[in-house]
């Protein structure tokens, strides 16, 4: 296996090459943000949070493969002002209430606003028309909170190899649709596993919440990345 | 230094935002050290007695009455800020934003089960003296300008006091990770 | 009904990456793509329903409810608003008995609007069950509606005055007109012959690496816009690993006030796949695809039957001119109603029947594209090009445009000039010497490249069109004094990109939509300052989209601010930054005021 060496932030890393720049990073103890991103799924590049400059040109971490010598900027003004920008867009574009969310304490979209200290989006809230699905006798799909990272699209599968979720129509009216045919004989364990994927609290398992009470969860004490970072 | 003159409201809020205010607990003997108090449900002053330092808004705008708060508030103070989740954007209720204000009032006083075989004349109420309902509940910012936001449902007693102190004396603003939280 | 489903999916042998095909014939035939036939297809595909709803619901033109027995899509594009067309639509609603977006109660026709068709010079117009209706006035509309309760068939409708030039061709019978106003020496010159470049390899004996090293010599960038130099392109095709390869031309010509592709089909289609097959040839390609938007379905017969010709006369299909080995064939691919699908990535995932979003790079669709196999995707224009550079060399192309821009640029001009159409020049002409040629006075702003280009002012008409200047994919909007660019223009295009985002990356998803919101603030007279400020700090947020569309999109507004804020300052003068202006409390009263008086 060869190994190559790339610079972040100005540090000297060292991974395998060809690793997803996201993993080779967090490997050197260097956290790029990302929402979209799943360890073990296919990147997407779709929340744009992750995006570097690799020699001074934007990428997104999570699909740019790592190579030798590959110069990399990530935690500078441009850039994080960038991400709190895109935290702060997706806080606005749908209905996030947190005070009522079952994923409040473990949701991710929710840690980088903490992370990013957001004490508002300085965007127009859009306040858009959006469903609760309530049919599957599984899960739960709250489209106000759903932020179209498609992680449950490209991650979750039923046993015939086949996909549960799929976009539908595009642009602001975009949405993601749970087919009742493949997800209708689904585990109790593929449910967990979506919810777990879901970055927020769009997909919710029934039967079981808040088994954890708000103020003990992942991100309550601790911000998002921290185990990550030295 | 003179004491920086406080006035606080709850326009459309559950007052917790109030009631996490008084959670700064012993420090309120420093706060009124440091403030004093006008306009506010605190010493029940009903109405602005002079020009204010600091205002802050708990609860965003579901009336007509909270708006003419709201700009009265923001006419008698230098600096306003937005106290909590509903303030900040609408709040729990801003969840009736995604329906209309027609059915929002028919669910409410005509169809829903626990009115719909007691409202014998299916009146929606419109006393002139209530306030009017708007068609939609607006974050403070959208109606005024907001100099300052401090999130939580509610905010933290220590986010709350940290940020008066820094108000009050031009202290740094101090944020711990822990004690900015939205829910 | 059954029956046509399945006879169709079994045409393209139950292929879900035909998915494009099968949901266009279907609807072709049935008008609608129903619940259950979502459910056929599913099956017989063997894919998740979700899968085949999810194409479906992406692209403009597909619909899952009835749209009537005649389908009418105003075009709602920039130019349109030009004409009149409010009275348009009043004229179509009072006729049809049913308003934009609905369909009559009878069932018989459907009102529909949608974004630039490709026919900014000869607006308004519209497309009817596939077919274009251009200069549409309230009369002509009034003779259509009557026709359409006379049961008249789409021909009818037509009439019998059709285009000039093949539009009148019996396969086409368009009554879309061409508009070249300007031949120039590369593409309208009239001097080619099918088969030209092909015979020319033959006769010089040219390899694939000598027609990559010509083209490379002869320095042609891509015309779609991005100038990206073409034989590089090809050249990495031409090395990179798997088999079979695949020459895309991309005809998906969405950005409002370009036409230039459709006229150059019609008139050189044997052009342009020449130009495919030189490409072919040039890659180790073995097959071509043309992709073509859907807004020219009327093209579709005349297209397939030049192929045939090709075929036929040896010029497409087995052992080409004569060369054994040399095989290459072209099928055209429509697609759905998604500006989007213009951006090269995309266009290959629309071909591969899913939704049109760009794909991350790398790789580059050169190393894997169309089906994970190495594709090429060039322009129309640039296509054609090639082949005249084969036939008559790279030294006599070299003699034409500037140094950096050689060659000549066909030219989609619109808007508010006394001859619109197509101008075929070199690179090198001012926007001054253009606005003289057309015939324009009193012009205010050109949008330059379209919405996704810049829309400069009149300090800037002494700039000249080429790479190294004024880089243009080819179309000028003239906009004349008389119009109102921030209402007239500037919202048009901001609802176009909120419309056409395809909703993958974050930033170009939302801001698309909450730009125009606040371009309405301003328009209506409620802006501040700061709301002009906050829209150009969205600039570097937009520049991290994925793909050009995202990385575009609010050029419309940004480029505007910058070269015409008088117009922004004017709207957001006196405004208080400390009550919104844009509350209203007697509008956000009125729906109690109503529901209470009830």
């Amino acid at each position: 296996m060869a190994f190559v060496k790339f610079i972040v932030d100005g540090k000297e890393c060292m991974s395998e090459e060809g690793k997803q720049l996201v993993e080779a990073a967090k490997e050197n103890n260097i956290y790029i943000p990302t929402l979209c991103n799943y360890p073990g799924i296919p990147p997407k590049g779709s929340c744009r949070i992750c995006t570097v400059l690799i020699s001074g040109r934007p990428a997104t971490a999570c699909t740019t493969k790592v190579t030798e010598g590959m110069d990399i900027q990530s935690a500078v003004p441009e850039l994080e002002s960038f991400r709190k920008s895109v935290v702060e867009i997706l806080f606005a574009e749908g209905n996030h209430f947190c005070p009522s969310c079952e994923k409040s304490g473990n949701c991710e979209l929710q840690a980088l606003g903490y992370k990013y200290t957001m004490m508002v989006p300085d965007f127009p809230y859009m306040f858009p028309k959006r469903e609760v699905e309530a049919w599957h006798p599984k899960l739960l799909k709250d489209h106000n909170r759903c932020i179209l990272c498609k992680r449950c699209i490209r991650g979750i599968h039923n046993n015939d190899g086949k996909t549960l979720f799929a976009y539908g129509k595009r642009g602001d009216k975009l949405l993601i649709n749970i087919d009742p045919e493949t997800s209708k004989d689904i585990s109790d364990e593929l449910a967990q596993q979506a919810m777990d994927m879901c970055p927020v609290g769009a997909i919710i398992r029934k039967e079981k919440g808040f088994a954890v009470p708000i103020g003990r969860r992942k991100y309550d004490k601790m911000p998002i990345g921290s185990d990550v970072e030295e | 230094m003179a004491k920086k003159i406080i006035a606080t409201a709850s326009l459309s809020g559950c007052f917790g935002c109030h009631m996490s205010f008084l959670d700064i607990d012993a420090k309120i003997l420093d706060l009124i050290e440091l403030v004093e108090f006008n306009k506010s449900p605190i010493d029940d002053i009903k109405k602005f007695t002079k020009q204010c330092d600091i205002g802050l808004i708990e609860g965003g705008c579901c009336n007509d009455e909270n708006v003419h708060n709201l700009l009265d508030f923001r006419k008698n103070c230098k600096v306003l800020v937005s106290v909590g989740e509903c303030a900040i954007m609408g709040g729990l209720p801003a969840l009736r934003n995604m329906v209309p204000l027609q059915e929002c009032l028919e669910e409410a006083y005509l169809n829903g089960p626990t009115v719909r075989d007691c409202n014998e004349n299916k009146i929606i109420p419109n006393d002139p003296e209530l306030p009017k309902i708007l068609n939609k509940v607006y974050p403070c910012h959208e109606i005024v300008k907001i100099d300052y936001f401090l999130p939580g449902c509610p905010p933290t007693a220590e986010l709350i006091w940290n940020a008066l102190v820094t108000l009050a004396t031009g202290a740094e603003l101090k944020l711990p990770y822990e004690s900015v939280r939205f829910d | 009904m059954g029956e046509t489903v399945h006879a169709i999916i079994r045409n393209y042998n139950g292929d879900p990456t035909r998915l494009m095909d099968i949901l266009i014939d279907i609807q072709s035939q049935l008008g609608y793509l129903s619940e259950w036939t979502i459910e056929q297809i599913a099956k017989s595909l063997d894919i998740p329903k979700i899968d085949v709803e999810q194409t479906v619901s992406f692209y403009h033109f597909f619909t899952k409810e009835p749209r009537g027995k005649y389908t009418v899509y105003l075009n709602n594009s920039v130019v349109t608003g030009f004409y009149k067309v409010d009275e348009i639509v009043k004229t179509f609603e009072k006729e049809a008995g049913c308003s934009f977006g609905r369909v009559s109660p009878d069932g018989l026709i459907g009102l529909f609007s949608t974004a630039c068709i490709g026919m900014s010079d000869q607006e308004p117009a519209a497309i009817i069950n596939e077919q274009v209706f251009t200069r549409l006035t309230p009369d002509k509309v009034k003779t259509l509606i009557a026709g359409m309760k006379d049961g008249k068939t789409i021909e009818q409708l037509k009439g019998s005055s059709y285009g000039d030039g093949q539009n009148a061709n019996p396969l086409m019978k368009a009554t879309v007109k061409n508009h070249i106003r300007k031949k120039g020496e590369v593409i309208f010159s009239g001097d080619y012959t099918a088969g030209d470049a092909l015979r020319k390899i033959k006769s010089a004996k040219m390899s694939s690496n000598d027609v990559i090293d010509i083209v490379k010599k002869s320095s042609v960038r891509g015309r779609g816009g991005a100038g990206f130099p073409t034989g590089m392109k090809w050249e990495v095709a031409r090395k990179a690993q798997g088999e079979p390869k695949y020459i895309f031309c991309n005809a998906d010509e969405g950005e409002p006030g370009t036409f230039k592709d459709r006229v150059i089909l019609t008139e050189e289609p044997k052009l342009v796949f020449e130009g495919m097959t030189i490409a072919g040839y040039a890659v180790g390609a073995r097959y071509g695809i043309l992709y073509l938007r859907n807004e020219y379905m009327y093209m579709k017969k005349y297209l397939v039957s030049i192929l045939q010709d090709m075929e036929r006369d040896n010029l497409l299909g087995t052992a080409i001119g004569g060369k054994n080995g040399f095989n290459f064939d072209i099928r055209i691919q429509f697609g759905g109603g998604a500006y989007v699908c213009g951006e090269e990535s995309a266009l290959i995932e629309s071909a591969e029947g899913k939704r049109g979003e760009p794909r991350d790079r790398p790789p580059f669709p050169v190393e894997k594209g169309y089906l994970q196999k190495p594709t090429v995707v060039n322009n129309v224009e640039t296509l054609c090009t090639v082949v005249k550079i084969i036939t008559k060399g790279h030294e006599w192309y070299n003699t034409i445009g500037t140094r950096e821009s050689r060659g000549t640029k066909v030219l989609s001009i619109s808007g508010d000039c006394e001859e619109p159409g197509i101008y075929e020049i070199p690179w090198g002409f001012s926007v001054n010497d253009i606005l003289k040629m057309t015939g324009a006075r009193d012009v205010q702003a050109v949008q330059v490249g379209g919405p996704s280009g810049s829309c400069i002012a009149a300090n800037e008409f002494g700039r000249t069109l080429a790479y190294e200047d004024l880089a243009t994919g080819g179309s000028l909007i003239i906009i004349g004094k008389n119009r109102d660019l921030l209402k007239d223009v500037v919202l048009n295009f901001a609802e176009f990109f909120r419309e056409e985002s395809c909703g993958s990356c974050v930033p170009c998803r939302a801001l698309t939509g909450m730009s125009k919101l606040v371009m309405e603030k301003i328009v209506s007279g409620k802006a501040t300052v700061s709301d002009i400020d906050r829209l150009v700090s969205w600039a570097p947020i937009m520049k991290k989209n994925r793909c050009g569309l995202g990385q575009t999109a609010l050029n419309p507004i940004l480029t505007t601010i910058k070269n015409f804020r008088h117009l922004y300052d004017e709207k957001v003068k006196g405004n208080s930054e400390i009550i919104n202006p844009a509350f209203n409390l007697a509008a956000a009263t009125a729906d109690y005021e109503a529901a209470v008086k009830n």
